[in-house]
């Protein structure tokens, strides 16, 4: 099932690189020599710093590096997840083709859950409002000739929490861990 | 603190600072002097600029964006929850440091966001936790492949 195929991804990460994650996974202080502080805080040199994020880049890790922006804060209000029942020989075609708009941000492959969920293509468009989120679906439909399948558009309506993820918790804690249930969003 | 809903309501060197360095940002010991000296201003012009996007809002953060499932496992769940509980639910969930994204939308399945955790056990355990403090079963969509080659997002598109 999914958890097995998701595992053959999953990077063998040492104790090193993991510190290093929790460092950086909320962005890189905004000071002239950022690394040499994330440096000084973890007991090593700078270069040693630099060098490690280039091989987590160079292995794949990070997909992407540099400024990381927010899409509401810059007029993009509207987003909707377009979910698209697609057959599963097309899947990886489709994707690849609704995944080179500029408006879309994601385009995965997920699991169906039959019978309340048939939809088995993820993908995110921004536009700044429902109309033109609307109207770049139907650009999408049009030019990857999605016609024939089913597709529905699930706008956000509530941003309750958005940030960068943190990898970084303990391998595995105690199920019954009580946790505070009291702290504000973010 | 403005949040501005408009691009055109940033300068043009918020416009670029915000557009041109979204990826590969050069791994430099001074990457803020490196970008100061392409846009032709001060290091502390940029990081100033920079701080005050980041306190706006317009940047979440400057730094790695990593590849879904290889450094931690991650899931998007789903929820559907009687609209007068929502909220309670929302901020129940979005207290799990493991939750990065967590939206409302449109659908009967009206509560979604994105699980993160170190390993599929770790996993497993917290998704567990989540409907036993929110009460209600959630359906896990974990992601099977990634068609979307991250460029960051052209801010200025249409």
């Amino acid at each position: 099932m999914a958890m097995t195929e998701l595992n053959q991804l999953v990077l063998q990460i040492s104790a090193e690189d993991r510190a290093l994650i929790r460092a950086v996974e909320h962005g890189l202080p905004i000071v002239s020599r950022p690394y040499a502080s994330i440096a000084q805080q973890l007991g090593t040199t700078e270069s040693n710093i630099i060098n490690r994020l280039g091989r987590l880049i160079d292995n794949g890790a990070i997909k992407r590096y540099g400024v990381v922006v927010r899409h509401r804060e810059l007029g993009y209000r509207a987003n909707g997840m377009v979910v698209w029942d697609v057959p599963d020989h097309e899947v990886s075609r489709l994707g690849q083709c609704i995944g080179r708009f500029p408006c879309v941000t994601l385009s995965y492959r997920r699991p169906r859950r039959p019978p309340e969920w048939p939809y088995n293509l993820f993908t995110m468009v921004h536009g700044r409002d429902r109309e033109e989120v609307t109207r770049k679906v139907r650009e999408i439909v049009e030019s990857c000739g999605l016609h024939d399948f089913s597709h529905t558009i699930l706008f956000s309506t509530r941003r309750f929490k958005q940030r960068g993820a943190q990898y970084s918790q303990p391998a595995a804690r105690k199920p019954d861990i009580k946790l505070k249930l009291v702290r504000s969003n973010d | 603190m403005t949040v501005p809903g408009d691009i055109t309501a940033y300068s043009g060197l918020e416009q670029r600072l915000l557009n041109d360095f979204q990826r590969d940002m050069p791994l430099s010991a001074t990457p803020f002097a490196d970008m100061a000296e392409q846009l032709g201003i001060s290091e502390d012009e940029v990081m100033h600029t920079l701080q005050r996007l980041q306190n706006n809002g317009a940047i979440s953060r400057i730094g790695p964006v990593f590849r879904p499932n290889r450094v931690g496992v991650s899931t998007l769940a789903a929820m559907s929850i009687p609209v007068h509980e929502l909220e309670c639910v929302a901020r129940i969930i979005s207290a799990f440091p493991e939750v990065n994204h967590n939206y409302e939308r449109e659908h009967e399945f009206n509560l979604w966001f994105v699980v993160t955790a170190s390993s599929e056990e770790h996993l497993d355990i917290v998704l567990h936790e989540i409907e036993q403090h929110a009460g209600y079963p959630l359906m896990s969509l974990p992601m099977l492949e990634d068609y979307f080659i991250d460029l960051g997002f052209d801010i200025n598109w249409r």
